[in-house]
């Protein structure tokens, strides 16, 4: 079936949900919304989905907002798989 | 049965409710000297000092009504003989109840009852019959009358039977046979206070009074529905379960909790051997006080149901048929799969989804045969696609992932606002507790997009309904604080004490942006400013304000900022920490709230501990022997993303079907066909089951011992009446599945299990089956601060410490309505159908909705040429389907609304993929769709249906000795 799929990939899908955790921690008081982005990331995402991320990054980090790029820096980085 | 003796819960009838004063007065009964609250009747006063007073038209549930004259006394220096179900107690008073006048009075009265009853009756017969049990009590022996006269007994031959009325078995559950009523009138009282519907009338005066459903209508025509208060309270066999009448009288009765909504209501099981005869709401079930609802009381023939697998059953390929296999053939294959998937693909390619339909104990053992048995943090649980954000949110502001009061504390409230909730058919024992504080004067506030029941019943009107647009809540609620704060209905004091009084400033700043103002949000919300001025006036004014919400609030991108939001404006009014205010989510299925107390999170262990804390993991490594993943686990959509792209293999789901309750079905099915070993536990072969490679039959809750936690956190007790039909409890599978891949655990009982709980989880840790028994039922916390638990959480502080107050800013969901797809949908459920129906699909009430139907308006019906109950196509981004439509005012034009209580109509393959942003939390409550007119199911619809067919084939072996 041709549908106009939102997510073709889940790495558009796992772009957008840090996308979206971005957006609330933007509309935060403070200059803690990096911050906010990291602990949330490294209280919810499973390692292979923060590994997901760097990969991300490392590629140039394509699509995702810059409030997401600030916070990598204090994302825990998983052990290597 | 369970080594335990049968016994028979009696519960005592004081005939009419307590009384609620702080005064008392004495008097003296037949001799006995009794004090009671002022207000009370003679009647219960008597049956308090052990008195019992002979009565038909009265019992302890509804307001007497004085029609039969079987309660009359005399009372010392007052003249004639009052009732005793209306004459209150008087101090000083002395009463004699049995004197002979009265005999002979009540003598008299049953021999003109007993003249117009049948004597053939089945009911008295049976034992199930207040009459007969009367006219025995006030010693009546023969009938000087005859049958002759005018009565209610037969068809006309002469003119005898012109008030004769035919027997009606419409309703499937139960039976009005006119010919036995006596109208006494208690199942209209009991159809009005209790139940609040008022499909019940007396037509007719005097000996042509008859009772009648809505406009004399058969029952299941009326808008009865069907909660069975009026059989429970009918006297004689004039209403009376079908099942009562086939099966007669049961003989032993255990207590126990119903297994569907999350109000948790308690039954006595009336069971006659290993068969149910009925269930009987009881009346010290806390969260129900003896009333209940459709499904509860009469929907549990799906645990007899033929569609019922018994047999443990494995295949190699989804596309082969099943094979029936033992116990222990299943385990050991279990066992192998999952450690050669470890082996293969790495620690994290397998995991584990608890249910909220199974108990606490089931659900532990799950998550701990996932952290201990896997070794990693892959379990999730069903709750994930309901109440996730409650966590989220509520843990963010007060510090603890729960409801704040308990169902009673609505009875003290003056202004109820309800959210994305619907009460009359997702709660409906609330709904009516609810109902009857509202007719004795609260206010009410619903924001909701559809006019859902509560808007207008009977005797019931809001005073305000905010019909926002789907999606647009958390600007509703905003600017709803906007007007509180810029009004300065704020509660000051309470604030500077209880909460971080420099987050609130900055709180309020935010909210006092124009942005947030109604007129502002008018536009996006469809919400006129004015209407929202008005319900935020009276929520912050109208004194105690208590908020309910559901999964309207939930399931939605923005679902956990809706809860903080909620939260914001319950601290900003003072509205928490005593009974009557609060913030109450309504839980979905029966024990979602212990589902995810139970450590059911990727990231939590029980008692919501992170699973990166140390001290929490200590304490189960010691006791568990194994060191625990301190990363968090993956989330089932995660799970499903992971399947997809190869790295996660293997599923074993306890209880739940996600392929038909999680969203996006096409990407759950390319998920689950990923995987390579699927266990799925459930009672039937359900949606999941079709991409399953091992079945392992699940048991019902009349068949096991556990506990429930309902929505007011009040844990439960469940109790075994049968043996489980597939032999075990899940408990038991669990156990052994755990035993088959190495574990060492060795339980006995639930109880056990609770005691584990108990030992390793601070607001648990007063718990035992013990403490269950001898209170009934406990809220936690339960611990040494609380040894009989916490009915309202937040008594002069938050769990947290201070209150939190979180800046919430709308963000319009990307699910956008276009040219292609302008209208939106929103999904809910109706009371006679459960979640995704798997359980009450199997019994009659069907009869009440044997289709999902989609909701239009009538403007946007005529655009597009349906008329109502054509076959319309429902197409979003994600997928399309076919259903039927209604064409109804109800919901507003621009937005269409279905439940999903059918696999057929697969509402699922509709919705959206966008997900809330906090706990990924599906958003159900909105999809941008277009409707047409169709002429029957889809291609994918028909396809669906035939892969399920197929993949349902079972070969059944020779039972082998
Ligand atoms: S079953 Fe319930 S709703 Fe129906 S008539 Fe009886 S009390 Fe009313
Ligand atoms: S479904 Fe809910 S309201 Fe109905 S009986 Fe069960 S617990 Fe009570
Ligand atoms: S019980 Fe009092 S009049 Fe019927």
């Amino acid at each position: 079936m041709s549908h106009d799929k939102k997510f073709n990939t889940g790495e558009e899908h796992l772009i957008y949900m840090a996308n979206q955790i971005a957006t609330f921690f933007t509309s935060q008081p403070g200059n803690h919304a990096a911050k906010g982005v990291a602990d949330h990331i490294n209280s919810f995402w499973e390692p292979r989905m923060r590994r997901h991320l760097f990969e991300i990054i490392e590629r140039g980090g394509q699509g995702l907002s810059p409030l997401v790029l600030e916070a990598a820096e204090s994302i825990r980085r998983p052990k290597a798989a | 049965m369970c080594g335990t003796e049968n016994r028979f819960v009696e519960e005592i009838d004081y005939g009419t409710p307590a009384a609620r004063s702080d005064k008392t007065v004495t008097l003296t009964i037949d001799g006995r000297s009794v004090t009671v609250p002022e207000g009370t009747s003679i009647m219960r006063a008597a049956r308090e000092a052990g008195v019992v007073v002979p009565k038909l038209c009265a019992n302890d549930m509804v307001k007497s009504f004085g029609s039969c004259r079987l309660c009359l006394v005399e009372i010392e220096g007052r003249n004639g003989t009052p009732a005793s179900c209306t004459t209150p107690a008087a101090d000083g008073i002395s009463v004699s109840t049995g004197t002979e006048r009265l005999q002979s009075i009540r003598r008299g009265v049953m021999e003109l009852y007993m003249s117009d009853h049948p004597a053939d009756c089945a009911a008295c017969a049976a034992g199930d019959c207040e009459m007969a049990h009367m006219a025995e009590t006030v010693g009546l022996s023969g009938n000087r009358y005859g049958m002759e006269g005018a009565n209610h007994l037969a068809p006309s031959v002469d003119d005898h039977g012109i008030n004769f009325k035919e027997l009606d078995v419409s309703n499937p559950y139960f039976a009005y046979d006119p010919a036995k009523c006596i109208v006494c009138s208690l199942c209209v009282r009991a159809c009005e206070e209790q139940q609040g519907t008022f499909a019940l009338t007396v037509e007719g005066r005097g000996f042509e009074s008859r009772i009648t459903a809505g406009m004399d209508e058969p029952f299941l025509q009326s808008e009865c529905v069907s909660c069975g208060a009026c059989v429970q309270a009918c006297p004689t066999g004039a209403l009376q379960e079908k099942s009562v009448i086939e099966m007669g009288m049961p003989d032993h009765s255990e207590i126990t909790t119903c297994a569907y909504c999350g109000v948790g209501c308690s039954f006595k099981a009336e069971m006659k051997g290993e068969e149910v005869v009925r269930m009987v709401p009881y009346k010290d079930g806390k969260a129900n006080r003896g009333h209940s609802c459709v499904k509860g009381r009469f929907a549990y023939g799906y645990a007899t149901h033929k569609d019922r697998i018994l047999n443990p059953m494995i295949r190699e390929k989804i596309s082969d048929p099943w094979r029936e296999v033992t116990w222990e053939e299943a385990y050991s294959h279990v066992a192998s799969e999952f450690r050669r998937i470890q082996h293969q693909y790495g620690r994290g390619a397998v995991g584990g989804i608890t249910s909220s339909r199974c108990t606490n104990e089931e659900t532990y053992l799950v998550q701990k045969l996932v952290r201990q048995g896997f070794g990693n943090n892959n379990v999730d649980t069903c709750a994930r696609v309901c109440h996730s954000p409650t966590g989220y949110g509520l843990k963010t502001t007060f510090g603890t992932s729960a409801g704040t009061q308990d169902f009673d504390s609505v009875e003290q409230t003056d202004v109820v606002l309800v959210i994305g909730a619907n009460p009359t058919d997702g709660h409906p024992v609330f709904a009516s507790r609810l109902k009857k504080r509202l007719r004795e004067g609260a206010k009410l506030i619903v924001i909701d997009p559809r006019r859902i029941d509560l808007v207008r019943t009977p005797h019931v009107e809001a005073s305000y309904h905010l019909p926002l647009r789907p999606g647009t809540n958390v600007a509703v609620l905003t600017a709803l604080a906007h007007v509180i704060v810029s009004e300065g209905l704020f509660d000051e004091a309470f604030i500077r004490e209880r909460c971080d009084w420099d987050e609130f400033q900055d709180w309020a700043s935010f909210v006092l942006q124009p942005e947030n103002s109604p007129e502002a949000v008018e536009k996006a919300s469809g919400v006129s400013a004015e209407l929202i001025r008005g319900a935020a006036r009276l929520y912050a004014t109208g004194g105690n304000g208590a908020i309910y919400y559901g999964l309207g609030v939930t399931e939605h991108s923005q679902g956990s900022t809706t809860v903080m939001a909620i939260a914001n404006l319950a601290m900003a009014t003072g509205n928490l920490g005593r009974p009557g205010v609060g913030v109450n989510p309504l839980r979905g299925q029966n024990n979602v709230q212990g589902a995810c107390d139970m450590g059911s999170f990727p990231h939590e262990m029980p008692g919501y501990r992170h699973i990166s804390e140390d001290a929490t993991r200590a304490i189960y490594e010691s006791l568990w022997g194994v060191k625990l993943d301190n990363e968090p686990g993956l989330r089932i959509p995660n799970m499903l993303d992971a399947a997809v792209e190869g790295s996660f293999k293997a599923l074993y789901v306890q209880g739940e079907d996600i392929l038909q309750s999680d969203p996006n079905t096409h990407h759950v099915a390319a998920g689950l066909e990923a995987m390579e070993c699927v266990v799925v536990h459930d009672l039937f072969l359900n949606e999941t089951a079709n991409y399953a490679h091992v079945f392992l039959p699940g048991s019902t809750f009349l068949e096991k011992d556990g506990t429930f936690t309902n929505a007011e956190r009040r844990i439960n007790r469940v109790r075994k009446v049968m043996a489980p039909k597939n032999g075990y409890a899940d408990w038991e599978v669990t156990q052994e599945m755990a035993r088959a891949m190495g574990q060492d655990w060795t339980y006995a009982h639930p109880s056990e299990i609770m005691d584990e709980i108990a030992a390793t989880t601070p607001s648990f840790a007063g718990v035992t089956y013990d403490l269950l028994e001898r209170e009934g039922s406990v809220q936690w916390p339960c611990n040494e601060k609380a040894p009989t638990g916490t009915p309202v959480m937040h008594i002069g502080g938050f769990v947290r410490g201070k209150g939190k107050f979180v800046r919430t800013a709308y963000v319009a969901t990307d699910e956008k309505v276009g040219p292609r797809f302008p209208l939106l949908l929103t999904t809910g459920r109706i009371l006679s159908q459960y979640n995704v129906g798997a359980q009450t699909r199997r019994t009659d009430n069907v009869l009440w909705h044997d289709e999902d139907l989609l909701e239009i308006h009538p403007f946007d019906a005529e655009n597009r040429g349906i008329r109502d109950r054509d076959w319309v196509k429902l197409k979003s981004r994600s997928g399309e389907t076919s259903l039927r439509a209604r064409i109804t005012e109800r919901v507003a034009p621009g937005v269409v609304y279905t439940t999903f209580h059918h696999p057929a109509t697969q509402a699922n393959v509709v919705t959206t993929e966008y997900s809330d942003w906090a706990t990924n939390c599906p958003e159900y409550k909105v999809t941008a769709v277009e409707v047409s007119p169709s002429n029957g199911p889809t291609e994918w619809q028909e396809d669906y249906d035939a892969h399920a067919k197929k993949s349902r084939r079972i070969v059944h072996v020779e039972a082998a000795e």
